[in-house]
């Protein structure tokens, strides 16, 4: 290789970059650059990379290769630039070629991205000729991953394709200096997708008048379906308990709290109380759904959030958001400020996105739908985050993050994770990078497990990967272990491998700090998972060294009898008899869930319990939650999956304030490991007798685990030498136990690792499966 | 221990070991008897073996379970049971009296079934080396009807029956074992069915596939006929007849009684066009007077069995892998 030395000799430079490069205006911003430093040459894409030659004084080359990352545009994320000095060619000007296709795709797919303020600035100017239009985009903002069908990143392999572009937009998609140049969903009202609104068959078209029919029924309290950019959502108003539960009647959600699209930032605020970092993810161009501090009077009814102190906050991230929220000119209709906003699906059933199935599914869920043309492949749910000392801490990873990759610093083969039972996605790994799924669902039901096989279709294709290794849970009853084994172990297909459920949440947290091979101690806390003894699992700590694919179980909770499979957890109270019978308290009927259980259930559980009929031995730290939660009189039954968890975390959190002085702390017995909780009810069942504020039991409960676990994990860390603990599972979305944990860890001088990229819940379950897998093949 | 269950365990077991083992044309259709002809008559042999615990429960005991379960192997087989062989393993111990009442109600049931036991075999085994006593049974049925039954043959538009409240003898035979602390005022439905089949085949010529829905319950049967005949099966949970004690008692134990053992539910596929003169003969026969229709074939997705839930969704419905396991996470 030869380099110029001489500083005005022309040089020719070829730049290749990887990453996410492609439908976030990167050759737009390349050919503004090499035009503004005078120099010649092309910019184009193929399914690998964006390709870049550049020709020019020796300067100006220098030049453009630093600010080539240094000013690129925001929405990208550089994973590599590999430039190549090659000998001079006779050019003038700078072009963008065509793209190619290309076979090992490694280029990025973008995420969907909320409209930008240019966008917002346009669609509010009389003047624009995209004024109002419910479809305007750019290359800073508008659907990428749902609409992408294929690699590379063009028009053609969206569903655009069915758009063709009028002379202006086309003329604005070709001008590089345009902010449109190559905004592949760019559209204007005389090319793009139509908004309509029906309602009792009838049908109101034009925009304008869609809209203000939206804001009629949502104004007189009906249910509007409105497709967006992942799928349809119901919104009702925020404000109407007759609306809200209607909704809830057709959802057949009955206390899951729903999510509030918020005008704005302004009428955010005046639900929750919303810091710095809240507001920076809040409004974010991934948009996702925050769980905000509620403030005491937000004007929202009741049944939004029964009994919850945090609500889950959204702002608008479509035009159409934004046009249902603003006053249609012309027209007397009220906007509304302040929306419920909910997935328009039944409980448990994955997202209704095409219109085939919308023409099924709606008429039972909406009175109203406001929907357009522009097809949606791939549905993905609106992401769910909370901050927590200042940091994301990602409860389901979906629209605005899926399909961005976690590097994982070291090559793996191709391994495909099918993930875990609820909350499922999968996760696909391709070389250095793990692509993890949008949120998919329950895979209970026949519409997930068709949602299941797109979004693995999606992820094959776009990548051009053949999985050489599929990871999956090693629980039997699984409908994603019984996938992976359909599609496994014949010749020509993948190897088959079952990772431990436990292990694969500590492995998804080391892989998304970065830290594949480095040894820690996995504070693994959830509800279910299958272990390595066919018991049910879920109090785990567990000692990871060098090798990830291992894994030592070095500590667990105390087993008891769980009883009844998932009927013991949809009633917490039948929980709660099976941790006092372990923990010899008589089953007396002051007790909370005792009162609570029916006569004839009380007498069938603890026989269950005395006889071991159809129990199975359990250390779950979401089941131990559950109980204590009926102990104390939170919660007896759930509707929703960790209802009385969640509720005993805010009762908890509520009586923090109060100190519960003179108070001989709650202790489990921690020996070889093993964290017995029979002190900690027996000292909740004196507490409660004495007359002790629930509230303050629950705090004083949370801390006590907080002290076994620092106990536990210390004397570990003394034995082994390893600094590292992760915290992970579903249990960690407790904040105030993560929190408690933290401090004590932090205290001893550990280390200590939460999750940040994917949820600690079973929704990053795929990551850690993956990665198991693919080291153990041979990675 | 799990591979008894009738789940996935016990299909990997059969399809791993003795279709292995044995595959022949008459075996691989995995029907509850084989079809054979000789000289131009066409017989059903079918085997069974019983082991329950405990061996008297309300509604019946081993005796009368032995012949009707054989009985009604073969009368879902299309053919009227005439002989049957009886076969006893005995713990050393195992007291006459219990014997002797086992043994008159396996009379009872043979003359009730209108077949004879023409001949059989004991053999006594120490002690601690069986569980008091263990019958099999073998019979061998005429079949008279002219068409084809198979699970295989059922596809998009039939109609799925069942001829009665499911689960009654699993939750009878559980409770009886004196564990539970569940009241429940159940009997077995143990019973021959051979009468509700006759009524059955002699109205319609619909009928595609009948089977009894014993170990693993309706749902392992629905499961074979999925996979058999690639097709779906639909099932409206709120369809399916369930009484309120095997309700009851299903809840507490977290299990789900479309997998509960019948000894006396026949699961009939046929002809969607010929479901309401099916279930019309069903229902004119008194084991059948809650027989109902519960689901439909349908084409996708095949190989699977789909529950639409009370609550308005869908719910696969897999086979049974061992102990119900809680998946909630
Ligand atoms: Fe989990
Ligand atoms: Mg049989
Ligand atoms: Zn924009
Ligand atoms: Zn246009």
């Amino acid at each position: 290789m030869f380099r110029a030395t001489d500083r005005d000799a022309r040089r020719r430079l070829r730049c290749t970059v990887t990453g996410v490069v492609q439908g976030v205006g990167f050759r737009p911003f390349v050919h503004r650059l090499a035009t503004e430093l005078a120099l010649t040459g092309f910019v184009g894409n193929d399914a690998l990379a964006v390709f870049v030659e550049v020709q020019g004084s020796g300067d100006a080359v220098a030049a453009f290769e630093r600010r080539l990352t240094a000013e690129a545009p925001p929405l990208s994320a550089i994973a590599a630039v590999v430039a190549t000095d090659l000998p001079t060619a006779d050019e003038t000007g700078f072009a963008i070629v065509a793209s190619t296709g290309g076979s090992g795709a490694r280029t990025l797919v973008p995420p969907d991205v909320a409209t930008c303020g240019n966008c917002l600035a346009e669609l509010a100017d009389p003047a624009d000729r995209r004024y109002r239009h419910p479809f305007i985009t750019c290359t800073d903002c508008g659907p990428r991953f749902t609409i992408i069908r294929d690699l590379p990143y063009d028009r053609p392999a969206t569903t655009m394709t069915d758009f063709p572009m009028c002379a202006a937009c086309a003329g604005e998609y070709e001008d590089p200096a345009d902010r449109r140049f190559h905004a592949q969903p760019v559209a204007c009202p005389d090319c793009g997708p139509v908004l309509w609104f029906t309602e009792g068959g009838a049908r109101v078209d034009g925009a304008d008048a869609a809209i203000a029919a939206a804001q009629r029924a949502l104004l007189d309290g009906r249910i509007v379906a409105v497709k967006g950019i992942g799928g349809y959502h119901l919104a009702c108003r925020a404000d109407s308990d007759a609306a809200i539960a209607r909704l809830r009647e057709r959802k057949a959600r009955d206390q899951k709290p729903f999510a509030l699209l918020a005008r704005d930032l302004a009428v955010a605020r005046g639900l929750a109380r919303i810091d710095a970092a809240e507001e920076h993810v809040l409004t974010c161009p991934a948009r996702p759904i925050v769980l905000l501090r509620r403030r005491f009077g937000a004007p929202v009814a009741e049944a939004v959030a029964p009994g919850n102190p945090l609500l889950g906050v959204l702002l608008p991230y479509t035009p159409v958001h934004h046009l249902l929220f603003a006053p249609v000119p012309g027209s007397t209709a009220v906007p509304p400020e302040l929306l419920v906003m909910t997935s328009a699906n039944l409980s448990d059933e994955p997202l209704c996105f095409d219109d085939l199935d919308a023409a099924a599914r709606l008429p039972r869920l909406a009175d109203a739908v406001l929907t357009h043309d522009r097809p949606i492949h791939v549905p993905c749910d609106d992401s769910v985050v909370r901050v927590v000392d200042g940091a994301e801490l990602p409860i389901r990873r979906s629209r605005g993050y899926a399909p961005l990759p976690v590097a994982l610093g070291r090559e793996l083969p191709p391994t495909l994770a099918v993930g875990g039972e609820l909350k499922n996605t999968c996760c696909l790994v391709d070389g250095r990078n793990a692509f993890c799924s949008a949120h998919i669902g329950d895979m209970g039901n026949a519409e997930t497990t068709r949602a299941f096989e797109r979004a693995v279709d999606q992820l094959t294709t776009l990548h051009r990967l053949r999985p050489e290794v599929l990871a999956a849970d090693a629980h039997p009853a699984y409908l994603t272990r019984a996938w992976a084994e359909r599609h496994a172990g014949e010749p020509g297909e993948p190897a088959l491998r079952f990772v431990q459920h436990h292990h694969a949440h500590v492995v998804s947290l080391l892989a998304e700090h970065g830290r594949i091979g480095e040894p820690v101690i996995g504070v693994a806390f959830d509800g279910t998972g299958f272990g390595a003894d066919a018991a049910v699992w879920g109090g785990e700590i567990l000692v990871l060294g060098n090798d990830t694919a291992r894994y030592r179980r070095a500590g667990h909770l105390l087993p008891v009898s769980l009883p009844g499979g998932d009927a013991a957890v949809r009633n917490p109270c039948r929980m709660a008899l099976a941790y006092l019978d372990a923990a010899g308290v008589p089953l007396a009927e002051d007790l909370p869930p005792v009162a609570a259980c029916g006569r004839a259930e009380f007498a069938g559980v603890r026989s269950l319990l005395a006889s071991g009929v159809g129990t199975v031995s359990c250390t779950s730290m979401g089941r131990l939650f559950d109980a204590v939660a009926a102990l104390l009189g939170v919660r007896q039954r759930i509707g929703y999956e960790a209802q009385a968890a969640i509720e005993l975390e805010i009762r908890a959190q509520q009586a923090q304030s109060i100190e519960p002085d003179g108070v001989e702390p709650l202790r489990f017995a921690v020996r070889d490991g093993v964290l017995d909780h029979r002190p900690v009810i027996r000292g909740l069942v004196a507490g409660l007798r004495a007359g002790e504020d629930p509230g303050v039991a629950a705090y004083r409960f949370h801390l006590a685990i907080a002290d076994a676990v620092a106990d536990c994990v210390g004397r570990i860390a003394r034995d082994t030498g390893i600094r590292s603990v992760g915290l992970t599972g579903g249990v960690f979305q407790n904040v105030l136990l993560a929190g408690a944990c933290r401090d004590r860890l932090e205290q001893r001088g550990l280390t200590v690792l939460t999750h940040h990229l994917v949820p600690p819940n079973d929704g990053g379950l795929a990551l850690g499966q993956a990665v198991v897998a693919a080291l153990a093949e041979g990675g | 221990l799990a591979h008894g269950s009738g789940g996935k365990a016990t299909q990997t077991l059969i399809e791993a070991i003795f279709l292995e083992a044995f595959r022949n044309p008459l075996l691989e259709p995995l029907e509850d008897a084989a079809e054979l002809t000789m000289n131009g008559t066409r017989l059903a042999l079918t085997t069974d073996s019983f082991v329950v615990s405990p061996l008297f429960f309300p509604g019946g005991n081993i005796g009368d379970l032995a012949i009707n379960g054989t009985v009604n192997d073969l009368a879902v087989s299309g053919a009227t049971p005439r002989f049957l062989t009886a076969g006893f393993i005995l713990e050393e111990g195992f007291p006459v009296a219990d014997l002797t009442r086992i043994v008159d109600s396996m009379r009872a049931a043979a003359e009730a079934a209108g077949v004879s036991v023409v001949t059989g075999d004991t053999k006594v085994v120490q002690r601690g080396k069986a569980d008091g006593c263990y019958i099999n049974t073998a019979g061998v049925g005429l079949i008279e009807y002219p068409g084809t039954l198979g699970v295989a043959t059922a596809r998009p538009g039939d109609a799925v029956l069942v001829s009665g409240p499911i689960g009654e003898h699993g939750v009878t035979v559980l409770l009886a074992r004196g564990e539970l602390d569940i009241e429940a005022d159940l009997v077995s439905d143990t019973a021959p069915v051979h009468g509700l089949v006759a009524e059955l085949l002699a109205s319609t010529s619909g009928v595609r596939a009948m089977r009894d829905a014993t170990r693993g319950g309706v749902a392992t049967i629905l499961n074979e006929v999925a996979r058999a005949a690639d097709v779906a099966v639909v099932v409206d949970e709120d369809a399916v007849p369930v009484g309120t004690e095997v309700r009851g008692a299903s809840e507490l134990l977290g299990i789900d009684p479309l997998y509960v053992a019948c000894e006396g539910r026949i699961v009939v596929i046929v002809d969607g066009a010929e479901a309401d003169t099916a279930l019309a003969a069903l229902r004119r026969h008194p084991l059948g007077e809650q027989a109902a229709v519960i689901g439909r074939i349908k084409e996708d997705p095949p190989g699977l069995v789909l529950l639409n839930t009370v609550f308005g969704g869908t719910r696969i419905c897999d086979l049974l892998v061992g102990d119900p396991l809680p998946r909630i996470c």
